[in-house]
């Protein structure tokens, strides 16, 4: 792939369209993911879309970003996210706990689409808070959601290593 | 936490600047309005330019100018111009830190190093210049 050429095109489309997810994009979602994080992981997104299809509405919401006119057939990324409620004696609250953006797609806003996509869907179903939980070395995504606005939350991730 | 004087004034600085990328200030006219000394401000606004951050230009209204990339440029970058952030090798020369406590004591100041670390590098000026609108 002609990754140069190809940042030329997305960059020329001055629209995206961020939607609902749907059977045909799953495989676009599984490559995508694949070339973010070099990691195939074809079994974990059957089943992670199996079960996004028996959530009840409002649950779990599924946004993919595609390109438009020429590029339509073009994943640009995807967000993902639920609605948690009471776990960790928290209040019902968003989680995002998937978000991707091609590489030569970035800061082109694609991400930003998704992030506002997700927020108007919690928001709509009374959702005031949204979180996420990221690695501390991966810099990138720190400072997008930062960027976007996210702070640090009241909550600490622990964690204890169990090998004998 | 706190941070050293000189970052602080970086920070004011910087993004006092970034804010305005195609206008110019004087080191006076920042100092004014953060009530800073114009000679402490001299020695910072130096240091960044030593760094890229922020260019002098000269003339009549002349003062200086951001010259970074606000987006690319993190807190984390300025701090560490004018101090040191952390790590083991700060501790390791503090009276007991070899001791059992001293070694327990230092992986509880470690995370709490490793956690302003991640928190300063992951905020931009842009981000920043973001907040500061809020």
């Amino acid at each position: 792939m002609d990754t140069g050429s190809k940042r030329e095109e997305i960059e020329s489309q001055t629209d995206l369209k961020v939607r609902l997810v749907q059977d045909a994009d799953l495989t676009r979602v599984i490559e995508l993911d694949a070339l973010v994080t070099g990691v195939a992981k074809d079994t974990y997104w059957h089943e992670l879309y199996a079960r996004h299809r028996q959530r009840s509405e409002g649950e779990e919401f599924f946004f993919v970003a595609e390109g438009v006119g020429a590029l339509e057939s073009t994943l640009l990324g995807y967000v993902i996210g639920e609605v948690r409620a009471w776990e960790f004696g928290s209040e019902p609250c968003g989680w995002l706990f998937a978000l991707a953006v091609r590489p030569d797609a970035r800061q082109m806003g694609v991400g930003e689409q998704l992030m506002t996509t997700l927020s108007d869907a919690f928001r709509n179903v009374d959702v005031t808070t949204m979180r996420t939980m990221i690695s501390r070395d991966n810099h990138l995504f720190m400072s997008f959601f930062r960027s976007e606005g996210m702070m640090a939350g009241p909550y600490i991730q622990l964690e204890k290593d169990l090998k004998p | 936490m706190k941070l050293q004087i000189a970052s602080r004034l970086a920070i004011y600085a910087v993004l006092e600047l970034a804010g305005k990328p195609d206008s110019q200030m004087s080191a006076a006219e920042i100092g004014g309005k953060y009530g800073i000394s114009t000679h402490h401000l001299a020695k910072v606004l130096h240091t960044l330019g030593r760094a890229g951050l922020v260019r002098s230009v000269r003339g009549a209204h002349g003062g200086y100018q951001f010259s970074g990339n606000a987006k690319r440029t993190t807190l984390m970058e300025v701090i560490e111009l004018f101090e040191n952030m952390g790590g083991t090798e700060n501790r390791t020369s503090d009276a007991g830190a070899e001791s059992q406590v001293g070694r327990a004591l230092g992986q509880v100041l470690q995370e709490i190093d490793d956690l302003t670390r991640a928190t300063f590098s992951s905020i931009t000026l842009s981000t920043m210049l973001k907040l500061m609108q809020r």
